[in-house]
């Protein structure tokens, strides 16, 4: 167990993060399993203290670049349920207007939320370029860019640490391990699966981390980005876990064996927090509370976004240039 | 809201001795098991074809247990880096298959392919003998960066081949033909028809030549050109066309690089009138290929202008409306159709 640097206060609204995150994974895997969803999405189940923990290190004015399965970076970082669901089911209000498909290019400069593409890791060096845009106007932010194992065996990923590196950037380069890229495991996929020891090739700090311990991800995401501002240039943070449902929606992940999602389900992320929380003192009937309201703000996000309009067709063409 | 798929169903093909009807993915799941057989030099590489898993499209199920792991190579999330590796196993005298998972990321290969694979034969004479897979076309909800047509990229480019099967014997003939030709073949296959389109594969060894269009149905009043999952939609056009007494030509272009000149030429020359038809967006695409040629050779046999229809110059949008507003179907392709006879 990590030494925390949050209050009793923020401990409560980390874990409502996280429990927002679950209900909203939760809903969205029935509702696609009813048929009720539109195109293919991801579940992030089991990332939730990474993508919780690394979102509430940020500080206001830093910029972040989330992934696939990073939606608790998305929503504490002020993208609503409802902007995304309605992202998800194509419609008109969501975050682009039905352009892209599920968590895809959910961007929001006004919230500090740099978009994805599909192609991987295309968001590694776009993010290395908006914390250069930092050091170049010498405002004091920091970049929070987050990547998968499998992406990790892109080119891009050794081109940016080495920028980054060389060019002492105010960046945090975050490698999701989640044991498996789609199909393939980590150690079929690379020699070396302690990925924070890559960071040794660069000379910066490489920091490996248990992604299921919230607190844990929180500090030493909070201590890489604190570094970054104040000049003492980029990390690399390898944060452990498991992806615990298929690849997509689609993928019933048959080659996963059942013993080690049963191992790392015996640590889901927000069981080992409650479990801490209720050692401290809170109480259980406090944390199902806090779930019921995060369900229901969910069912409030999925009414919404059926009832919200498809985009209009004679809008097509719009917004493939900027005015 | 459903895609365009269920209207593709069944697609006739060459019947007769030892044909079965097969769907298009398991046509071209035969060519490369039996093109692997055949020649010890063949090998399948790419995301996720390891441990049984098949690919993201089962293509390649149950090839690792009959080929092992060196001939059915399991790929890190490296595109550029494999491409690159494709190339110099060609050079050395083997027969990689590459398997993009979607061809949308063959973007991320693009200076493999375009620079090096494309040039090595024009530059220094040593034949690059490989074939990249690349699972195309939308219609089905996928958004962006699953849905793309990037064909026209590669037909720019000297030194490559492009092939674009719509039919699973054209699948089949066209995966072996791509497989046994010595320069470096992009063949774009169509998710849409994927486990949509059915029709009759000939067994054993099938050949399809790579530069060879087909005409999928004959008619005097007017051309549609087209490839791809497109062809069906043509189709479907021009039999309703037929009862409103419009007749028409469908030629099924099959391959894009080389483009068949004289098949386009005979049709335009026989009616005069060519509407080209690609899901791929339209400005600068094959079809201003097509029509350029037109213009240049059947210019004296023409009764109006040659009309494209493709995608809007936009990404691909997710939306299910967005997506019909983007993308050419049965409705639209009779839609100018009309006018054009009209003109
Ligand atoms: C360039 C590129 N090639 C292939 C894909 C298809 N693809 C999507 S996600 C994925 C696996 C990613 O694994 P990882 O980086 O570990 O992220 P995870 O999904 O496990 O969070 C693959 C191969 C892609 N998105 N981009
Ligand atoms: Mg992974």
């Amino acid at each position: 167990m990590t030494e925390t640097s949050l209050t009793d206060r923020e401990r409560l609204e980390v874990y409502t993060w996280m429990r927002l995150t679950r209900a909203f994974d939760e809903r969205m895997v029935a509702l696609w399993k009813q048929g009720r969803g539109v195109g293919g999405t991801f579940s992030q189940r089991g990332h939730e203290a990474i993508s919780v923990g690394a979102g509430w290190a940020l500080a206001p004015d830093d910029v972040v670049a989330p992934m696939h399965r990073d939606l608790g970076t998305f929503l504490v970082r002020g993208i609503t349920p409802l902007r995304a669901f309605a992202s998800l089911m194509g419609r008109a209000t969501g975050v682009t207007g039905g352009r892209d498909i599920n968590f895809h290019g959910m961007g929001d400069l006004s919230l500090g939320i740099i978009g994805f593409i599909s192609h991987l890791p295309h968001s590694v060096p776009v993010a290395l370029g908006a914390a250069m845009s930092f050091r170049y106007r010498g405002e004091k932010r920091a970049v929070l860019s987050f990547t998968g194992d499998g992406a990790s065996g892109s080119g891009l990923f050794h081109e940016t640490l080495n920028m980054a590196a060389l060019w002492d950037a105010p960046y945090v380069l975050l490698v999701e391990n989640n044991q498996y890229a789609y199909s393939t495991p980590v150690h079929e996929h690379t020699k070396v699966t302690d990925l924070a020891r890559r960071a040794d090739g660069y000379g910066i700090p490489g920091v490996s981390v248990d992604g299921n311990d919230v607190e844990a991800v929180h500090a030493a995401v909070k201590m890489a980005l604190d570094r970054a501002r104040e000049g003492g240039g980029p990390t690399l943070i390898e944060a452990r876990t498991m992806r615990m449902m298929g690849h997509a929606i689609h993928d019933g992940a048959e080659y996963v064996p059942p013993a080690q999602l049963a191992e790392w389900a015996a640590r889901d992320p927000l069981q080992l927090f409650e479990e801490r929380l209720v050692a401290t003192g809170v109480s259980r009937d406090d944390l199902e509370g806090i779930g019921r309201r995060c369900e229901a703000e969910v069912e409030e996000a999925v009414v919404w976004a059926e009832g919200s309009p498809w985009p209009d067709p004679a809008t097509v063409t719009d917004g493939v240039y900027a005015p | 809201m459903a895609g365009h798929a269920e209207t593709f169903g069944f697609s006739g093909g060459p019947e007769g001795d030892g044909s079965r009807v097969m769907t298009y993915v398991a046509a071209i799941s035969e060519a490369l098991r039996e093109e692997m057989r055949r020649d010890p030099s063949v090998l399948v590489m790419g995301e996720d074809i390891g441990n049984d898993f098949g690919g993201a499209f089962k293509v390649t199920k149950g090839f690792a247990a009959e080929f092992g792991p060196l001939r059915v190579l399991n790929t890190p999330l490296a595109e550029l880096g494999f491409t690159g590796v494709a190339s110099g196993m060609a050079l050395m005298g083997l027969r990689p298959v590459v398997e993009m998972q979607f061809a949308d990321f063959i973007s991320s290969a693009f200076d493999s392919i375009v620079q090096y694979a494309a040039t090595t034969h024009y530059r220094w004479g040593a034949a690059v003998p490989m074939v990249i897979r690349a699972p195309s076309d939308g219609g089905l909800r996928s958004g962006p960066f699953h849905s793309q047509n990037p064909e026209a990229w590669f037909v720019h480019t000297p030194g490559l081949k492009v092939v674009a099967p719509a039919t699973p014997a054209d699948a089949k003939g066209l995966l072996t033909a791509a497989i046994r030709d010595d320069n470096p073949v992009i063949y774009f296959e169509s998710k849409p028809l994927y486990r949509n389109l059915k029709g009759y594969v000939p067994e054993g060894e099938h050949v399809v030549p790579i530069g060879k269009a087909h005409l999928a149905r004959s008619g005097k009043n007017l051309s549609i050109v087209t490839y791809g999952a497109e062809l069906h939609q043509a189709l479907a056009a021009a039999e309703r066309l037929a009862d409103e007494g419009i007749e028409c030509d469908v030629l099924d272009l099959r391959s894009l690089k080389p483009l068949d000149e004289e098949a386009v030429l005979a049709t335009a020359r026989k009616t005069g009138k060519v509407l080209v038809v690609h899901a791929a967006n339209r400005l600068a695409g094959v079809g201003a290929e097509v029509a350029a040629m037109i213009a240049d050779r059947a210019f004296e046999w023409l009764d109006a202008p040659v009309r494209r229809l493709g995608g809007l110059d936009t990404p691909v949008p997710f939306s299910p409306p967005l997506e019909d507003a983007y993308r050419p179907d049965a409705a639209k392709i009779a839609a100018m159709a009309r006018e054009l006879a009209r003109y």
